[in-house]
């Protein structure tokens, strides 16, 4: 069975493929997936069971099984599939550009349906079952260009989704209760805990599924789909799902108390609304598809009565509608093909024009209507029979399906008058024959029909096993069942039905008063999610940064200040300081970062917050964290470099001061926030008593990590995966600067160092004394003692660097510290030369860079996994060399060299972003500024952000 | 733990300063109040974690040694905290060269929401209503 399922999915796929090249033929071949399963199926002998692990955590197999109802369901899903995929052949016009796309869909679609059918594992099954939702709401909105498809196939997909979440819940209750998700477990166990509700969470998705009252509308609207997807939709899938479920469920959750009624009730009321509605109808599909709403509230009966005789019953008509609905279907298709229409009221004298499509209309309108000996009769005199001898609520089912079927017969008439009948007030409609080739798909289903109503013994005998699951009499399938009250029934529906339609046809026009329609319902609902969502969004959402901050800030500071008050066990004691250093760093600290929130100069402000971070640095060397402060160190180095190149071209001051109101309510909120933040820091350091687990680290550092600086080696194995992410971000935020500031030439044009710089006077000149880049406009501007010190510490500093990454395992270092150092080595030779200077210095492409060391990190993490590890493991290596003797390592350190380059391309993307670039723009804005002061009349043409801004840093 | 009265005070300090900073509408003092804030959180995780010597094996006696594990997760923060710097003051650099300020404007759509609101409407987003809408 796997591989069926695996076919199928591998036919969906090969689909746009073949039909790019084959064209319509390519329909036929892939037809031959689902008939090659129907072959199969049909000699397979129920029941079959496999089984496949799939997620071993969460108990779910891939289990197969096919019972004798999954088998007669794999043989209508898969032959229906098959008629229909040929059918499409003919009836899609050749070279339809979305005709690849349909049948991927579709055989998709198969797929879903026939993975439902046959799996074992209630979890699996509503994988499937939303799988058969989503193909679903992709073939009804096949023609997405058209409203009505979207929104009819919005419907469906809102409404079956909604029912499917409901009986993911009862799932959930029924596997939890019984401690088995697989179906064939839990049917042999006593009803589980709580199956009530279960049951009727689950009946919810099965109705839905099935377009039941009261979710009967989205099948009709439904119909926006093309003709052959609405004969699978109809007759063979989806709709089918729903009463599969009941079938399937039937023998163990028929027991519980709600199911009966509420199958009855919602199927008798879908029986009578649906054949009422169909009366009604002009557009022959639209008359089909309320058709089917009814017959599907006739099988919801069938399925939910839970009795022997109404389960035999059920899985015969089951069968008898998948042909005479999937014939009618493709009838229709037939007719809009060669007519043109659709309409009942246009469509006159097709029946003589075409004899052949008018009698196998004819067969399956029969077989729908119960008329002997077709499969339809069969089913349904035993429907009669199955009801027969109950009580009260019995008698009133069994008055409601002789109503629903006289219904069924008067609406088949009509549709067979409105296709083929000669109108007299209506001129014949010209029309051109059908091939054979595209009538013969709907005459085989019409004769299939005919075969299964003269073989209902043996349909007997096959479906029995089934049956036998239910409590009940004894009933069976047969054309002659004697005289009695069955027989009577069927003749009395029959003349009634006929009597309708001629009643109905003499000029009595059906009553137009439309009946309780749940769709307004849905409608209103839908369109009141939609305002509460716009007022709620509205409300919340005011678009301002300040108020959506202020709003997070204000239920912290309601919220914490609560819990610290009214709940938070306060800590007895406090301790002024570990080392009275504390104090000093502390107050630089809080004074620094009080007078920069004060400031209203960017310079000032941003030397204030440089002078905070350094301060928060030695509070780290305080506390005992090298590491962290020499990273802090470092960082906040380069956060100033990037701070002063970028605002040496924005305004001194920042712009216009908030008004004083809203300054006050800033302030309090901001005071406020740090009385909690600070509460909050009191108590919860206060509330730590259990022992860190940090206190294990130690040992395991050493041995398995292969060095003694805890954090390093913490970073680069067990929390490797944490900094794998942390250097992503690294290199998107990279990339994002470079892109934010490479605007005009193109972020690409950066890659190659030299490029973008405009003019070819401005190539590397001869190198000078000191520099590389030599004599240049911006080197002349800097301090000669600057640029001799860059020169002479420029390597050294660099070598450092590459120190700091192999002595990071044992001291404070690492890939991080290493790769910051780097970069403030580059940072030197551009603050002493300018861009020019900075790419002699590094002449490649950051971009490159950063590529490289992510390269690095990955391919560190898939060697260890190659060589049979763990993702990022890393291992230790002992080895001797020539010169260098022992050699100890870890191959982590591959994984921190990944990290260094990565952080020198960050540092290197700034330099030539906020740096470079920026010199750049504003040298370009300066020299068309001055041709415009030449030229005074030439109006002056700058970007807007090429307007310089005052001066040069 | 007893907690030490001077990290307290540091950070509801930085708190208190960030947040005034954050609450404001120029991006580059947006970042300023950020850079303060995140070392506020920094502190306070370190907090959480005992004071002592240098967490490397053979450093120190080892019960001594400050608890390693809040400073790994900061090490973290602190380069993170590099990256969305440069990434913001890029992002302030090209607002100020398009609009000639680096302030952060009120987000257009949300206000287009908001005037839906106000007029009593859907948003459309159901199909029926928008096509109705626009006809």
């Amino acid at each position: 069975m796997l591989i069926v399922l695996l076919l199928h999915a591998a036919a969906a796929v090969l689909a746009p493929v073949a039909i790019r090249y084959a064209g319509n033929r390519a329909l036929y071949g892939l037809a031959l997936v689902p008939a090659g399963t129907f072959g199969w199926t049909a000699t397979q002998r129920p029941p079959v069971a496999e089984t496949y692990p799939w997620v071993p955590h969460l108990g779910m197999d891939l289990a197969l099984r096919m019972g004798p109802l999954s088998w007669l369901m794999l043989l209508i899903v898969s032959g229906i599939g098959a008629v229909v995929l040929a059918y499409c052949a003919r009836y899609f016009p050749e070279g339809d550009p979305g005709l690849g796309r349909f049948a991927a869909i579709f055989l998709g679609f198969a797929t879903a349906m026939t993975g439902l059918v046959v799996t074992d594992d209630l979890l699996v099954l509503y994988v499937f079952w939303e799988l058969t939702t989503v193909f679903s709401y992709l073939l009804i909105g096949h023609r997405g260009e058209q409203a009505a498809g979207r929104r009819a196939a919005m419907q469906a997909l809102v409404v079956t989704t909604a029912g499917g979440l409901a009986m993911l819940v009862g799932f959930v209750m029924l596997g939890h209760g019984a401690g088995t998700y697989r179906w064939s477990g839990i049917v042999e166990g006593p009803l589980p805990a709580g199956s009530t509700i279960a049951a009727v969470l689950i009946l919810a998705g099965a109705l839905s599924k099935s377009a039941i009252f009261p979710f009967s509308f989205w099948l009709p609207a439904a119909m926006a789909a093309p003709t052959p997807a609405s004969a699978y939709l109809h007759a063979a899938s989806m709709v089918k799902a729903g009463v599969f479920l009941l079938g399937l469920l039937g023998p163990l959750l028929a027991r519980t108390e709600p199911w009966r009624p509420v199958a009855l009730t919602a199927g008798v009321i879908t029986v009578l609304l649906g054949g009422w509605n169909a009366m009604r109808q002009h557009d022959l599909k639209l008359l089909l598809a309320y058709g089917t709403v009814s017959q599907l509230g006739l099988l919801t009966i069938a399925l939910g009565a839970g009795s022997r005789a109404a389960a035999l019953a059920g899985t015969a008509l089951l069968l008898a509608h998948a042909l005479f609905k999937a014939a009618l279907f493709l009838v229709v298709g037939i007719v809009d093909r060669i007519a043109g229409t659709r309409d009942l009221r246009e469509l006159s004298g097709l029946g003589r024009r075409t004899p052949v499509l008018a009698v196998i209309a004819g067969l399956a309108v029969a077989s729908m209507a119960g008329v002997p000996p077709l499969a339809g009769f069969v089913g349904k005199e035993t429907l009669f029979a199955a009801f027969e001898h109950g009580g009260t609520t019995d008698r009133l089912v069994l008055l409601a399906l002789v109503a629903g079927s006289a219904l069924t017969v008067a609406y088949g008439l009509r549709f067979l008058w409105g296709a083929f009948a000669r109108k007299p007030s209506v001129a014949p409609t010209p029309v051109s024959r059908p091939g054979f080739a595209f009538a013969a798909p709907a005459g085989l289903l019409a004769l299939a029909g005919l075969a299964v109503g003269l073989g209902a013994s043996w349909l007997d005998g096959v479906l029995t096993p089934y049956a036998s699951l239910f409590p009940g009499e004894t009933e069976h399938l047969a054309l002659w069942h004697g005289l009695g009250l069955p027989l009577l029934l069927s003749v009395t529906v029959l003349t009634v039905g006929s009597g309708l339609f001629v009643t109905q046809l003499r000029g009595r026009p059906w009553p137009s008063r439309r009946l309780p329609a749940a769709e307004m319902v849905y409608k209103w609902l839908m369109s009141a999610v939609d305002r509460t969502a716009v007022e709620v969004t509205g409300a919340t959402q005011r678009g301002s940064l300040p108020f959506s901050l202020g709003i997070i800030l204000v239920v912290l500071v309601l919220f914490g200040a609560g819990t610290l008050v009214f709940v938070a066990p306060w800590p007895g004691g406090i301790r002024l300081w570990d080392t009275p250093l504390q104090l000093v760093a502390g107050a630089v600290v809080a004074s620094a970062a009080l007078i920069a929130a004060r400031s209203r100069r960017r310079l000032t402000a941003m030397i204030l917050v440089g002078v905070c971070g350094y301060g928060v640095a030695v509070m780290f060397v305080l506390h005992g964290a090298p590491d962290l402060a020499l990273t802090q160190f470092l960082v906040e180095t380069v956060t100033i470099v990037m701070f002063v190149l970028v605002l040496r071209r924005l305004p001194v001051r920042f712009s216009a001061r908030p008004l004083r109101a809203s300054r006050v309510l800033r302030t309090t909120l901001a005071v406020a926030t740090g009385l909690v933040a600070a509460g909050m820091a009191y108590v919860a350091v206060g509330g730590r008593i259990a022992t860190p687990i940090s206190v294990d680290f130690a040992g395991p550092a050493v041995s398995y990590g292969g060095g003694h600086n805890i954090v390093n080696v913490a970073l680069v194995d067990i929390r490797a995966w944490d900094t794998m992410g942390e250097i992503s971000v690294l290199v998107v935020a990279a990339t994002g600067v470079a892109s934010l500031i490479f605007r005009r030439s193109g972020a690409l044009q950066r890659r190659r160092a030299e490029q973008g710089n405009g003019h070819a006077a401005e190539q590397v000149p001869e190198p000078g004394p000191w520099l590389r880049a030599g004599d240049n406009p911006e080197a002349r501007r800097q301090s000669i003692i600057l640029q001799v010190v860059a020169r002479l510490l420029f390597h050294t500093i660099v070598l450092f660097s590459i120190y700091l990454i192999f002595s990071g395992h044992n001291d404070p270092g690492g890939g991080f510290a290493g790769g910051l150092v780097a970069g403030l080595a580059l940072t030197t030779r551009y603050l002493a030369g300018g861009r020019r200077e900075l790419n002699a210095a590094a002449p490649v492409d950051a971009g490159l860079v950063l590529g490289a060391g992510l390269l690095t990190a990955v391919g560190t993490g898939a060697a260890a996994l190659v060589a049979g590890g763990e993702v990022l493991q890393s291992a230790l290596l002992d080895f001797h060399l020539p010169v260098l003797g022992h050699i100890h390592f870890a191959t982590s350190v591959f994984f921190d060299i990944g990290v260094y380059l990565i952080v020198v391309a960050l540092v290197l993307e700034i330099l030539r972003s906020l740096g470079a670039e920026l010199d750049r723009q504003h040298e370009v804005a300066a020299r068309s500024e001055r041709r415009a002061v030449e030229r005074p009349r030439e109006p002056a043409f700058a970007a807007p952000g090429d307007q310089a801004p005052g001066g040069s840093a | 733990m007893t907690p030490n009265l001077v990290y307290v005070v540091v950070i509801g300090v930085l708190f208190a300063a960030g947040v005034s900073m954050v609450l404001e509408r120029s991006l580059t003092r947006v970042l300023m109040g950020m850079i303060l804030l995140g070392n506020g959180v920094n502190l306070l995780i370190l907090l959480g974690g005992k004071a002592g010597t240098p967490p490397i094996v053979g450093a120190g006696p080892e019960p001594e040694m400050a608890d390693p594990l809040p400073q790994i997760m900061i090490l973290t923060a602190i380069v993170i905290t590099l990256g969305m710097t440069a990434f913001l003051l890029a992002l302030a650099y090209r607002s100020w060269a398009m609009s000639g300020h680096d302030e952060v404007q009120d987000d257009v759509e949300d206000q287009r929401i908001m005037q839906l609101a106000e007029r009593d409407e859907g948003s459309g987003t159901d199909d029926r209503d928008h096509h109705e809408a626009v006809r």
